[in-house]
Parts: structure tokens; sequence; C-alpha cells
């Protein structure tokens, strides 16, 4: 896949630049950057953890959950990892609020009807469009940073999606079905989310879209004197991370049988944590999509073993939390500077 | 020396010029605000959140943000309200850990050169955890010395008032007057000519992370004094709050460039702002649309100024 071969070329850029390249298995393992790894590696352990314990029945049953729920984290966490590619300091944490506005707007518009769908998403991809060209013209236009510049505007979404909360239709019935639909035991929502990654994976990896996205978060200034449209490609970013939250929302309320005003509430933190820990640089330029899939899919087996044991949402938190600092400790960033 | 108003000079007068443009449409719908009372119930809780916000100044000083001072806030608010009651040696001894893990946390940052967003992140769910686990649903009893002390009536002008113009006088002499503050916005401005100075900016950032967990330890404290109960959630939106009044006082992100004075004025003036929407009578659905509308319409005006000073 692609993020291999971006590997290869760094670690082609690396034997040059290390001193002398040592031989031997553990010399080379170290020299192949490939951070997604570590988030896959930890996934199948717990999932291998699981099935060791509570049998391979209930394995196969958390795994299947995780390729429903899980994959809200990973959408999310793929318009989270756009934002954070462009460039130190961007980040949007308008995720959960966009979620809110465009569960509700897409039940109004559908209001149940299956002939309506096209319509709902249609809509949702206003929501998301009109939300990421929104954000980043407080950015842009007045200058705020982007954390302050997006929370705010999330207030406004969120007032916004309050006023047009009350009296929800449900999703329409076909929606429902697809949502509850399976190929071959992986259900459709898994097969979109995947879809929708391959087509990231090509607009990074292929496209000079993607190369002008990972120019700009490398460095922004190089990239504009090298002739990148650097406040229009950040835009995109931007817009699509919207969208994705927007259409994340349509999926929500289909699997959850409506949307609600706090659907979106737990996934401000998480969009950024499995970008962090899928091994994406938190400081822009270098993505991995795969990374994102492995760290939800980690997280969420993690959060099932918690449960499975018993532990509270107090001590849930805690874990998540030292799951986060420990791999960026581990992962360190003395390359950054 | 000319009396002209420079964009520099009215850049530094913005956090005063914000804070004069929410009180006078406050004072006019209610002219009782001026009074004693009034305005000490108006500033009430203006006080945590001047703590909190000095915590995040210390971190934004070094170029760092800490998106984990609100769950911090809530934290040692339900230490306070339980094990400071119940076991005062340790609640004190939990506070004093806190401020040493924050203290670590800033070694742990410059020594492994991580970004603090990832890292206070993940501290903001340890910080939440915690205190879930601590008071897992609304309650406890504030100590009653904490009470008394933040119900204390100063002569002639209300406590709040007296107690924020305290801590920004103190704090700005502290940063900005001491050769110990200089050395530390060095650690900010110019980091690599403070290490080839000899100075160790490990040292540096675990000094202000300890100063910062030592004001959100104060912030929790006072904020339990006024509600006299905690909750998990008690103080989650002070993250936003804390980032928004540095920046409002005229901090910046990058730089080491930040004004103590300027940072309280702002988060009086966010406090203020709260309150302005209540006495609008403004549908309970826009409250928080609103909140978000004046953050960007303040800090909109600050960023204009700046950018005819570029030119």
């Amino acid at each position: 896949m692609s993020p291999q071969t971006s590997s290869e070329v760094r670690s082609d850029k690396e034997a040059t630049v290390a001193l002398a390249p040592r031989s031997g298995w553990l010399a080379r393992l170290k020299s192949v950057q490939a951070p997604w790894a570590w988030s896959f590696a930890g996934a199948v352990l717990v999932w291998l953890a699981i099935a060791l314990i509570f049998g391979f029945s209930i394995a196969t049953n958390v795994a299947q959950t995780a390729l429903v729920y899980g994959v809200f984290m990973v959408l999310v966490g793929l318009g989270q990892m756009l934002v954070i590619t462009s460039g130190v300091g961007n980040i949007d944490l308008s995720v959960p609020s966009t979620i809110a506005l465009a569960g509700v707007v897409s039940m109004h518009v559908m209001n149940g009807l299956n002939g309506q769908i096209v319509l709902g998403f249609a809509a949702v991809l206003g929501v998301g469009i009109a939300v990421g060209l929104a954000n980043y013209a407080l950015i842009r236009l007045l200058r705020i940073p982007p954390i302050i510049a997006t929370l705010s505007s999330s207030f406004i979404i969120q007032s916004l999606a309050i006023t047009q909360g009350r009296q929800l239709p449900p999703p329409p019935a076909a929606l429902g079905a697809f949502a509850a639909g399976r190929l071959a035991q992986i259900p459709y929502i898994a097969l979109a989310a995947f879809v929708l990654s391959l087509a990231l994976a090509l607009l990074l990896h292929r496209s000079i879209y993607g190369r002008r996205l990972s120019a700009i978060g490398q460095n922004s200034r190089a990239a504009w004197l090298a002739g990148v449209d650097v406040h229009w490609t950040r835009c995109i970013a931007y817009v699509l991370s919207s969208v994705i939250a927007a259409v994340t929302a349509l999926l929500l309320a289909a699997v959850s049988g409506g949307a609600s005003l706090d659907m979106g509430v737990e996934y401000m933190l998480i969009s950024i944590a499995v970008v962090v820990i899928g091994g994406t640089l938190v400081t822009g330029g270098k993505p991995t999509i795969v990374g994102v899939w492995g760290a939800s899919m980690f997280l969420f087996l993690t959060n099932a073993v918690l449960n499975a044991v018993g532990a509270d949402s107090g001590v849930r938190s805690v874990v998540y939390g030292l799951l986060i600092i420990v791999v960026t400790v581990a992962a360190g960033g003395k390359a950054l500077r | 020396m000319t009396f002209a108003i420079t964009q520099a000079r009215l850049r530094a007068l913005l956090p005063a010029i914000s804070l004069v443009a929410v009180l006078v449409p406050i004072l006019c719908l209610q002219p009782a605000t001026m009074s004693y009372f009034g305005s000490s119930l108006l500033l009430n809780l203006a006080v945590p959140i001047v703590l909190a916000t000095l915590a995040q100044l210390a971190i934004i000083t070094v170029n760092d943000l800490d998106l984990s001072i609100g769950p911090f806030v809530s934290l040692v608010a339900c230490i306070g309200a339980t094990l400071l009651v119940k076991q005062p040696w340790l609640g004190v001894l939990a506070l004093v850990g806190c401020v040493l893990a924050y203290a670590a946390v800033g070694a742990l940052i410059e020594l492994r050169q991580i970004p603090s967003i990832v890292v206070t992140l993940g501290l903001a769910f340890v910080w939440s955890g915690l205190a879930i686990v601590l008071l897992p649903s609304p309650g406890g009893t504030s100590p009653e010395w904490l009470g008394t002390a933040m119900n204390y009536q100063t002569p002639w002008i209300a406590a709040p008032i007296v107690w924020s113009a305290l801590i920004a006088v103190l704090g700005h002499l502290l940063l900005m007057r001491t050769s110990a503050g200089v050395r530390i916005r060095g650690a900010g401005g110019n980091p690599r000519a403070m290490r080839r100075f000899g100075w160790s900016l490990v040292r540096s950032k675990a000094t202000l992370y300890g100063i910062a967990g030592l004001f959100g330890v104060l912030s929790g404290l006072s904020l339990l004094g006024l509600t006299t109960s905690a909750d998990a959630n008690l103080a989650l939106r002070y993250t936003l709050l804390s980032i928004a009044a540095v920046i409002l006082g005229g901090g910046e992100f990058a730089g080491g460039r930040v004004s103590v004075i300027g940072a309280v004025l702002g988060a009086i003036t966010l406090t203020l702002a709260a309150s302005f929407l209540a006495f609008l009578n403004i549908s309970s659905d826009w409250q928080v649309g609103m909140q978000g509308a004046i953050l960007i319409v303040v800090l909109s005006l600050r960023v204009m100024l700046q950018r005819g000073d570029h030119q």
C-alpha cells in the first residue's frame, strides 16, 4: 500500500543521513519508519488477549462490534488527520458540533422518508462544506488561531443545532437497514469507511493535492516559495474534515436510530487521540491513514477489555490518557526540530 | 517623546478597551452592578478564572498550550471536596503530587521534545478520569476555612476586584521585573540562545509547568470555596476560557510574548461577557453561540490592530 512506499522513500533518505547504517535485523527494523505499525500491533495484541481470556467466539463478536463503532472513530480521525497534517497549530475542534448540526439537519430534510435520502446526503455535504469554509474564514480572514477559531465557531454551530433540534423525525428505514447490513460478516459501514480511506490514500499519496498538503505541513514557507497556494490547500483540508464529520453524523444517526445533540461530544478528544496514537506527525506534513485505523481499533478494543473487567468510566479515561502520553513519549520528537 | 497613539500602544491598551466595551453596556442595563454588592456578585466567579488564566499563561510563555487545565481545576475541586475534608493530610499530599506531576510533565515535554498539545490532551483524560473515580456524582463539601476565605469582605472595593488586582500586579512584577522572570520568558522567546547561554531549558519548563499546576490548584480551591460542592465536570470550560483570556490579553502563541495584566483583564472581560448575555435575556438556545460570537469579535479586533502594525 501507499504508506509503505512513502516509508521506503523516507528510509532511503535516512540511510543517506545516518552516520553508518549498522547491519543486523535490529538496525534494519529501526531504520524502517512505519509509525502506524505500533498501533496496529497494539490492536492485534489486545484482540489476541481477548481471544485468550474470553474465548474465540467472544473475540469475534468484539471484532464485529469494533467494525461498527470503532469505525466512527476512524472517520472523525481521518478528517482530523487532514487538518493536523496541514501544519503546526492546525486543529479542528468543531467536530462534535458539526456532527450535532449535520445529524439534526439531515433528519429534518429526510423526514423519515426513504425517497429523500439523497437529499439528506446533499444536506449533510452542504453543512460540512459550510462549516469548513466558515472555520477557515475565521482562521484566514480574522487570523484567529485555529484552536480558538474552531472552538468559537463550534459554540455557534452548537447553538444552531439546538435551535433545530426539536421534534426530530427518525432516520429513514432504508438508512437504518444500511447501518445494520453486512456483506460477508463485514458491516456496510466499515466497507464505506474503507472505501473512503482508499480514496483519501489516493488523494494523499498519489495526487498533487496530497503532495501540496504534506509540503505545507512540513514547511509552509518553503511550500509557498515553491508556488503552492498554502491557503487554498489548507482550506480544503478544513472543508474535508468538516464534510467527513458531517457524513459521520448521518451514519451515527442511522446506527443509533436517531440524531441527538450530544452524539458527537466524545469524538472531539478521540479524533485527536486516534490521529496521534496512529503515528501521524502532530507537527504536520506526515499523515498515516493505516495508523488511524490501527489506533481506532486499538482504543476500541482496549475500551472493550476495560468494560469487560468492570472498570468504570473514570478508570477507562485514565487509561486512555496514559496511553496517549506513553505513545507520544515513546515516539519522541527529536526529528521535529 | 510625543504622545502619539501608535498601533503598538493601542494594542497594549486593547485588553482595557475590550473590558470597557463589555462593562459600559452592563452598567447601562443594570446600574446596580456598580455598587459594592453588585460588583461582588458579578465578579465572584472571576477569581478562579483569573487564576486558571495565569496557569495557562505560564504554559503559553514557553510556546506550549495546556488543554488539560479545565479538567485539572475540576480535579482539584474534587480533591478539595473529598480528601481535603476527610483526611486533610492526604488531601494536601494529593495536591502537592498534582503540582509535581505538572512539573514532571513539563520536564518530559522538553526532554523528549514532544508536542505539548498532545501530552496535555492525554493529561486531560487522566485528570477527568481521576476526578470521576474520586467523586462519581456531584457532591462533597468545601472545607470551612476555604468558604470563609472566599467570602472575606474587603473594605471599600469588592473582594474579587481586590484579589484580581493583587494577583495581576504580583504576577506582573514576578514575571516582568525579576531576573528569574526574564530567564523564564527567554525560554519561550529564544530557547536556542538560552541553551547556549548555559541555562537549563528543562528546568525552566519544569518550573513554569509547576507554576501552572500551582495556579491550577489555587483556581480549583477558590472555585470550590465559591460553589461549596464539586463535580468532575465543574470547570471543563476553563480550558478554552483561559486560552482565550491569554490571547485576548495580548499574549502570543509563540515567542514568549505574554502580558500578565492583560491576561487578567481578558479573564475578567470574558467573565463579564457571560453575565452580559444573561442581562440581555437572550434565549437559552443562543447563550453558547453568543459566547462564541463575542469571542470572535473581540479577537478579530485585536488582530486588525496587529495587521495595521505590520504594514
